[in-house]
């Protein structure tokens, strides 16, 4: 074992994964060398978090081999992967909310052996901490933390196991920009005790900053394979990523703004944890006019999309076009002209085992030509979504097909039609482009552009900046329930946004 | 309406409900929730009356009512673990089911004298003024077990590894999950559990407190009662044993108001006219309503809850959109 | 041991094939009766005979076939009560309370009596019985209702206690006020207030003599034609399926999720009363401690196995109600609650085949790929 290089922390070759209906990974390769950070990058359904699952023991690879350190391994749970030093940073956290971060650490641990007698472990979770710069109080709840400490658990946990081959799965989806400064710190602190990390990632900018080679998937395939990072431009990379030139086209029109529709007014509201999340707030939205509004995750986004849809209680008051919606049911926003992409598609924003058709209909199902007075005429009901789907390209069998079926940009399209056919006099739109691929990022941006271009009011909520710097007039950063500025985006200058989103500078 | 028969009393049918309660608690915090209590406690009550009464054994007659029970709810398992099925209408097909084993595998053992667990007094703690002859005399063991065994489980869900393991399941089983953990394996497990303890509870009717067969009057809804008291007990077995002995002293003290002429010094209605019994025997029922309506509010009130994965199938590995 | 395939079972991507839930449905009644004949085997009975028998004493002659539909009477209005309920995903197990309380309403018509039952036309005293059972019921139903919409208290289990207590608060009024000479039950009712039945026109058509089909199979067709409507062509249909499908979409939409699980639970309160109207007024023409063998609970079985579809009810609580005549003379008692378990437990454990389909999977093919 002398003469020959040591070997690569991960060997991963021809892997082959597939899903019922879908080829996710078709032989792939990936290699990562010892003490690298490693960046897997690749647009959403590319079949990069499917790759990690496989390195991470989740799924088991139908064809492929897999090598840790030389050894080859079958791994038929995390467990094992896991006992080979492979942990998982993953993006929606793994994390029990009821229980202590401590608790958390030790989960699926095999000590304590029984009695759970935890002070000792507390320390040595601190002592670990220090290790590694990642600061957390371990006798605090899940639920009390904060999104960024929460990740910090999360590296914790990976590294209590002894891990030295971590996958860290878009980490900073939900950092502020001084934030991911620091996790990237971290992450090279960790290389330097000799730890080698791949990093997910479907921001090209990030991935060039940090990593020091990448590979590239798209639709399963590999389309680079541990290029360096020198010499690549970010046009190349969205290149191999998506395969075609990509022209960041999404054209925005000079015009001017309107009347006020949206008046929010010193509003006061308590998120699920009865903490304040909105703290005497105020903003305003004009006709044709979208005002983006920045902000790390947890600062009262949701919170703010939800008073103004009537699905929150609060203080204030919140006028669309005078009428004033705040504090009441969500049919009273609704009949004020206000229509909402939530957040959540699944969960909120569509009903998963009724048909396009009936979840098309869900805002006008009481109005001619599809209701009268008692009933539905569901072949009108039927006709209308049919031309939904054609006017905004909807990929479904037909319009009996099932919400859940669909994917995240189609059914992202029906929720769109949707809301857009109430002719709505404002629009709040939360995160509406989250998890979709590119080609469906585009499409949903445009329909929001031609939105604006009719009149209508934009509160568009999102974590991508620059989504909001495209899209937006205007931009206002969230911190803690307040607006700590309000910028044009023409001149938005991004070290001035990041400090008023973590709260170190107001402009208000 | 002497005070201390009605504790007495109360500790004695309460251990029914405490641990056909404590069972369900053990299955809900792992997420699952098991609506067929009624049904295994039947069959539980059934096939310990039986054994006990083919081998003599009232013992082997507890076992088998365990083995009946868990062995009832793993059908409950497979269905809702494995194939994701709706866990209310399962739960409801056991109790339909149990139910009907029960009465069907138990015809004719009505009137029967079957070898019962023993009742004895603790010596010395017997002799206490009071508290003595309420708690420790006189009682079936399977009560002085009850007694220890609502305080270890409450110490075990929260002070041991396997008990924790058990929160985070119910909790956030993708978490446990990709730690490790087996999440359908510890589902079968305390589903298992619930099902043994539900048929504990059932051989605890028929074979020490109420001994004898009476067909489905036998648990006469107390099933669906211990289902309830779970959420009274905010899933907390020493909790759900407070308001099982809650319960039983209440039932004692609605039989003895039927009694005596006088109550209280008033003329009782109820000596009067028996038919007005028709409403004390309403009174369990309204009471877990009220018990339930509390429980809601002081839920919503400390943000408390079930379970957060109660209820909902899980599925390695579902992307969201 | 190592067999050259395997079977695995792999999500549905495409559509459910529409014969495939009436499949699963006859094929779980099937295999019901198929295990229910091997337990009657192990305890000494004699299953093909018993399967003649449950044929010949439910579908053998017009007689017997009016029995059967006599007991499937209240099974539909029961089972639609059941599946409007279950259509909201509200589990409403309190058909039973709500259809005693709906037979006490309705009896109070006789029993107080409300209007002179001599001079009072018939179809006056039976409209009458119909309101007044169908408002005992969505009392009944309100109950549970309310404690769900304000205090979001658990419908299961609160309609489920006021099973015991309607049926403890039938007990007080027939042992009690209303008795008959001391017996648990009140006396016969007046003939105005039976429900009209074929045998009452044995006089002009001799072949309806003894046959006592009421018209109550009427209201419950006509029931079941209304919640058909309601469910598939009215705003309110509508409106309970999104809720049920996925509340919070539904509150997102604006749709008043409190004020439904109130009407939705008196509904179908108000279904389970009429059914347990038509039970005294049609059937036992009295108020008595045992009305229902279970209504209410056989009741969510052919919901859930007619797929919450209501004129599938109508087919399968004509099936049910064979199995309440059947059970009557066959023994053991309990064979046809067991019955009725399996074939619930049958239903729901083929409902697996409409989200997954059964592949097998050569090992040799894997073995290849791997390689």
């Amino acid at each position: 074992m002398t003469s020959s290089p040591p070997p690569h922390a991960v060997e991963m070759k021809d892997i082959v994964i597939r899903f019922p209906g879908v080829l996710a990974n078709d032989h792939v390769n990936l290699t990562l060398k010892h003490g690298e950070i490693h960046a897997l990058l690749g647009e959403n359904g590319a079949g990069k978090n499917t790759l990690m699952n496989a390195l991470s023991g989740l799924y088991k690879p139908v064809a492929g081999t897999i090598k840790v350190h030389g050894e080859t391994v079958s791994f038929n749970s995390p467990k094992d992967a896991i006992a080979k030093g492979i942990g998982m940073v993953h993006q929606h956290f793994m994390l029990v909310p009821t229980q202590t971060v401590t608790e958390n650490i030790l989960l699926g641990l095999n000590e304590p052996k029984f009695f759970m007698n935890l002070t000792k472990y507390d320390q040595k979770i601190r002592d670990l901490q220090d290790q590694f710069g990642l600061r957390v109080d371990p006798t605090a709840n899940i639920w009390q933390l904060s999104v960024g400490e929460q990740q910090r658990v999360e590296i914790l946990k990976v590294l209590y196991r002894g891990a030295d081959i971590l996958i860290m799965d878009e980490p900073t989806a939900v950092l502020a920009p001084q934030e991911i400064d620091d996790l990237m710190n971290t992450m090279h602190t960790m290389t330097e005790q000799g730890k080698s990390i791949i990093f997910i990632s479907h921001k090209l900018h990030e991935v060039t900053t940090v990593a020091d080679r990448l590979t590239v998937l798209r639709r399963g395939i590999a389309t680079a394979e541990g290029i360096s990072i020198e010499g690549l431009t970010g046009e190349k990379l969205a290149e191999l990523m998506v395969g075609r030139k990509v022209i960041f086209s999404v054209q925005k029109k000079e015009q001017e703004p309107g009347d006020v529709v949206l008046d929010v007014r010193g509003v006061s509201a308590e998120n699920n944890k009865g903490v304040k999340a909105l703290n005497n707030l105020s903003l305003n939205v004009r006709e044709g006019e979208i005002l983006g509004i920045a902000g790390v995750a947890g600062n009262g986004q949701s919170e703010l999309a939800e008073v103004i849809t009537g699905l929150r209680a609060c203080e204030g008051s919140i006028l669309v076009n005078g009428e004033d919606v705040a504090n009441q049911e969500p049919a009273k926003a609704i009949a004020s002209g206000v229509a909402h992409v939530p957040e959540d598609r699944t969960g909120v924003g569509s009903a998963p085992n009724m048909s396009i058709t009936e979840n098309t209909i869900m805002k006008n199902y009481r109005e001619a030509p599809i209701g009268s007075r008692w009933s539905i005429n569901f072949t009108e009901a039927r006709n209308h979504a049919r031309e939904l789907k054609e006017a905004y390209d909807i990929l479904a069998p037909n319009v009996r097909t099932m919400a859940r079926k669909l994917s995240g940009g189609n059914l992202q399209k029906v929720i769109l039609a949707r809301e857009i056919t109430t002719q709505p006099k404002l629009m709040v739109a939360m995160q509406p482009t989250r998890g979709l691929d590119v080609g469906a990022i585009e499409s949903i941006q445009r329909l929001l552009l031609a939105q604006r271009e009719t009149g209508t009011a934009i509160l568009l909520i999102s974590e991508e900046l620059d989504e909001l710097l495209t899209l937006s007039d205007r931009i206002a950063v969230l911190y803690e329930g307040k607006v700590m500025g309000i910028v044009d985006a023409k001149d938005a200058d991004i070290n001035e946004i990041g400090l008023m989103m973590t709260g170190q500078r107001s402009n208000a | 309406m002497n005070l201390e028969i009605i504790l007495h009393a109360g500790l004695a049918t309460g251990t029914i409900l405490l641990f056909a309660a404590i069972g369900e608690i053990f299955a809900e915090r792992a997420g699952i929730l098991n609506l067929g209590v009624e049904g295994m406690m039947l069959l539980g009550a059934m096939a310990g009356f039986s054994t006990s009464l083919s081998t003599g054994s009232a013992w082997l007659g507890l076992l088998v009512a365990m083995l009946a029970g868990g062995i009832l709810s793993l059908a409950h398992g497979l269905v809702t673990i494995h194939f994701q099925a709706d866990q209310v209408v399962s739960g409801l097909s056991l109790t339909f089911l149990g139910t009907g084993l029960a009465l069907v595998l138990g015809e004719g053992l009505t009137g029967q004298n079957p070898a019962l667990i023993p009742t004895v007094s603790i010596p010395l703690l017997s002799q206490i003024p009071f508290l003595g002859p309420v708690f420790f005399a006189e009682h079936s063991v399977l009560v002085y077990i009850g007694y220890i065994f609502a305080p270890l489980s409450t110490y075990y869900v929260y002070k041991t590894r396997p008990g924790m393991h058990l929160r985070a399941v119910g909790e956030k089983p993708s978490a446990a999950d990709t730690l490790g953990i087996s999440v359908y394996g510890v589902r079968y497990f305390y589903t298992f559990v619930g099902g043994m303890l539900a048929g504990l509870a059932g051989a605890t009717i028929t074979l020490a407190v109420s001994p004898g067969w009476y067909s489905s009057q036998t648990t006469s809804g107390q099933g669906w009662i211990a289902v309830g008291l779970v959420i009274f007990a905010q899933w907390n077995p020493l909790r759900a044993a407070f308001g099982g002995y809650l319960f039983g002293m209440l039932r004692r003290f609605i039989l003895d108001l039927q009694g005596p002429a006088l109550l209280f010094g008033f003329a009782n209605p109820l000596y009067v006219n028996s038919n007005y019994g028709f409403f004390l025997q309403m009174m369990p029922f309204v009471l877990t309503i009220i018990a339930l309506i509390w429980g809601s509010r002081a839920a919503t009130k400390k943000r408390l809850g079930s379970p957060a994965a109660l209820g909902v199938p899980y599925i390695r590995g579902e992307r969201g959109l | 041991m190592n067999l050259p395939f395997k079977i695995i079972l792999e999500k549905r991507t495409d559509d459910v094939p529409k014969w495939l839930p009436v499949a699963t449905a006859f094929g779980s009644v099937v295999i019901a009766f198929i295990i229910s004949g091997i337990v009657l085997k192990i305890i000494g009975g004699d299953p093909i005979r018993v399967l003649k028998f449950f044929f010949s004493a439910t579908f053998g002659s017009w007689p017997v076939f009016s029995d059967t539909l006599v007991k499937a009477t209240p099974l539909i209005m029961v089972g639609l009560a059941c599946s409007v309920a279950f259509k909201m995903k509200l589990w409403n197990i309190g058909a039973e309370g709500q259809f005693y309380i709906g037979a006490f309403a309705a009896s109070l018509v006789v029993l107080i009596p409300m209007v002179d039952l001599e001079t009072t036309p018939k179809f006056i005293v039976i409209g009458l019985m119909i309101i007044m059972g169908m408002i005992g019921g969505a009392i009944w139903g309100f109950f549970p209702g309310y404690l769900k919409a304000k205090y979001k208290v658990n419908e299961i289990i609160t309609t489920l206690m006021l099973n015991y207590i309607a049926l403890y608060w039938n007990n007080f009024w027939i042992f009690d006020k209303w008795s008959d000479a001391g017996f648990q039950m009140t006396p016969q009712f007046n003939k105005v207030a039976w429900l009209p039945r074929l045998s009452d026109l044995a006089k002009e058509y001799k072949a309806f003599s003894g046959i006592t089909l009421h018209l109550g199979l009427v209201f419950g067709i006509i029931a079941a034609i209304i919640i058909w409507w309601i469910l598939e062509r009215s705003h309110w249909g509508y409106q309970i399926k999104l809720i049920g499908d996925n509340p919070k979409a539904a509150r997102y939409a604006g749709l008043n999720i409190s004020r439904n699980l109130i009407l939705v639970m008196m509904l179908s309160g108000a279904l389970a009363g009429l059914a347990g109207m038509s039970e005294v007024s049609g059937v036992v023409h009295r108020l008595q401690e045992r009305i229902s063998p279970g209504y209410g609970f056989t009741g969510i079985i052919v919901a859930w196995l007619a797929k919450l579809n209501p004129f599938a009810v109508i087919l399968v609580s004509i099936l049910f109600g064979a199995l309440i005549v059947a059970g009557r003379e066959i023994q053991p008692s309990g064979l046809a609650s067991l019955l009725q378990g399996i074939i619930l437990f049958m239903v729901i454990s083929s409902d697996v085949f409409l989200r997954y389909k059964i592949r097998v999977i050569r090992t040799e093919q894997t073995e290849q790929e791997t390689a």
